[in-house]
């Protein structure tokens, strides 16, 4: 049973750099009121601020909000790389994020080795590695590119690469970022089949995306974040309708319900 | 099919406020970096492969880089020094060979967060493993240059004695202090992006004034008393005379491992204590 917690977690990044104080960053930061200072008086912009809620199996939350909301952060703070300022989370069961083609991959290195270097950050041993560098082999059907730096890859093919290596047939909290749902239109049929399997199996999934219908068909529940705090919280239909203008909601609907019917 | 994750417990992510959980967060991070040993292993090994990738040579310019320097300084300073070749060069062989591991290990030690930024945001995981990156990655180094040393013995040949034994201690003390000065200079050169340049001219004073090209014993009979002090108090010099006058013979020097156990215990506590404050706000830093 997987379980994530989340209660009243902030996140504050320091701005350190001497031009933060200037009069324009000041000007600024009364009008849009995102700005805060800490203790110690160093201006801080507050990322997310006293968010809470809680996951349990079977949960398939989507985030919602306009760029710079909090959607990434509060994901990448899910994730465990941001540790709140305030607040705490319990995290109960294997995290799998999702949250950037690179994924912190070395473009020196050649796929291969980034595979391996993949592997080894799991603690896979060495049979575990040699799987891991096959199957990635096979569905991200790179071939010989794997032998060659990532820096010479085209960014379609980045994007494969860090798909296949990130795509864990059966992660307990999936944490994905809305780069996973682009790529080239070949891949993505094929990429969309392996992802709905991942979607299926994960105990909790958590997508952060613009896209409407991708969030009603995949969601039981949305969050939509603005200035860094929960502004609603509900199901997909009521946020939605809430979100977007009329037109689009319908639209959105539409699709979604096409889709289901297609994958009926 | 892929292998299955290993179970887990659950995991707490507080804002840590308290010194008891801070520790416990900085011990577990250690603890963590000592599992992904082979991580540590294969970051270092590719990164000496990548910076010779395609040379013929390979990570054997190291090598050869270093001989041609120890070769060409040796002979000219032997001579502006009135030492004997045969003397000065062993010396200055070992100095300079042990100098470049701890100037290398100062300067890359204080980027070792800030250069592994995309690592640090993309996922989860010990912080520790990068300044033991950049110790392993410099062991890998320091052996290739070894053999400059081992060549210079070889040509040069030098008389033992038990103090040899002594070796073992000094670099497993390297070891650790190497790690202590990444981390602390590391966590420092993450928050404050001045101070990587500051290390670097810190460390170009400390060649001068540290015996690596000159030996004290050139000084005495000049009586240059004040010199001496640069010796007794030097944080350098005790670390580095306890690898280095064993393997020219000399007896076990007992102040050398005062001084550089006394410097050592300093930079560790320091190094720990920063790190258990500052542990949770690297991501924010890099």
């Amino acid at each position: 049973m997987a379980k994530l917690l989340v209660e009243d977690v902030s996140v504050s990044f320091p701005l350190y750099h001497g031009e933060s104080r200037s009069l324009k960053k000041t000007m600024f930061a009364a009008a849009s009121g995102r700005m805060g200072q800490d203790a110690k008086h160093r201006l801080t912009v507050e990322a997310l601020r006293s968010v809470s809620f809680s996951l349990d199996t079977g949960d398939r939350l989507g985030l919602i909000g306009s760029n710079g909301a909090g959607k990434t952060t509060l994901l990448r703070t899910m994730a465990g790389i941001y540790e709140p300022v305030a607040g705490r989370m319990v995290v109960d069961g294997v995290v799998t994020a999702l949250l950037d083609p690179g994924q912190g991959m070395n473009f020196e290195l050649t796929g291969n080795e980034n595979i391996r270097m993949r592997a080894l950050y799991s603690g896979y041993s060495g049979l575990q590695i040699k799987t891991l560098q096959e199957d990635v082999a096979v569905f991200s059907e790179l071939g010989d590119f794997l032998s060659l730096p990532v820096r010479t890859y085209s960014s379609g093919m980045i994007v494969r690469l860090g798909f296949a290596l990130a795509t864990d047939i059966h992660p307990q909290i999936l944490l994905m970022d809305e780069w996973i749902l682009a790529g080239d239109a070949a891949f993505l049929g094929k990429a969309r089949g392996r992802l709905e399997t991942m979607v299926g199996h994960a105990e909790i999934l958590v997508l952060s995306s613009h896209n409407p219908a991708i969030l009603m068909q995949w969601c039981n529940r949305l969050i939509w974040m603005d200035g860094g705090r929960v502004r609603a919280d509900g199901t997909p239909e009521e946020i939605l309708s809430a979100y977007l203008p009329q037109e689009q909601f319908q639209e959105a609907k539409a699709a979604a319900d096409r889709a289901a019917m297609a994958a009926a | 099919m892929r292998p299955a994750r290993p179970l887990s417990k659950p995991v707490v992510i507080a804002a840590a406020h308290d010194g008891r959980s801070r520790v416990v967060s900085a011990l577990a991070d250690l603890r963590e970096s000592l599992r992904l040993w082979p991580l540590v292993w294969t970051l270092s090994f590719y990164d000496i492969r990548l910076r010779y990738r395609g040379s013929l040579l390979g990570p054997f310019w190291l090598t050869l880089s270093t001989a041609v320097m120890i070769g060409a300084i040796g002979f000219v300073y032997s001579r502006l020094f009135h030492e004997n070749v045969a003397a000065y060069l062993p010396f200055l062989a070992i100095s300079l060979v042990l100098w470049g591991f701890i100037s290398v290990i100062t300067a890359e030690g204080a980027t070792c967060f800030s250069s592994s930024a995309d690592m640090i945001r993309s996922r989860r995981m010990a912080h520790t493993v990068h300044p033991a990156r950049v110790v392993v990655r410099n062991l890998l180094v320091l052996a290739h240059n070894l053999a400059v040393i081992v060549v210079v013995f070889f040509i040069y040949p030098q008389h033992f004695s038990w103090s040899l034994l002594s070796e073992l201690p000094a670099l497993a003390l390297w070891v650790v202090d190497a790690f202590a000065v990444s981390l602390l200079l590391g966590v420092i050169g993450a928050r404050f992006r001045d101070v990587p340049p500051i290390v670097g001219s810190i460390m170009q004073i400390a060649f001068y004034v540290t015996p690596i090209m000159w030996s004290p014993t050139m000084l005495v009979h000049r009586g240059l008393g004040f010199s001496l002090m640069l010796i007794d108090m030097n944080p350098v010099y005790g670390l580095l005379q306890i690898v280095r006058g064993p393997l020219l013979g000399q007896a076990l020097d007992t102040s050398a491992w005062i001084n550089a156990l006394c410097y050592s215990i300093v930079l560790v506590l320091a190094s720990f204590l920063l790190f258990v404050r500052a542990r949770p706000r690297i991501p924010y830093w890099v």
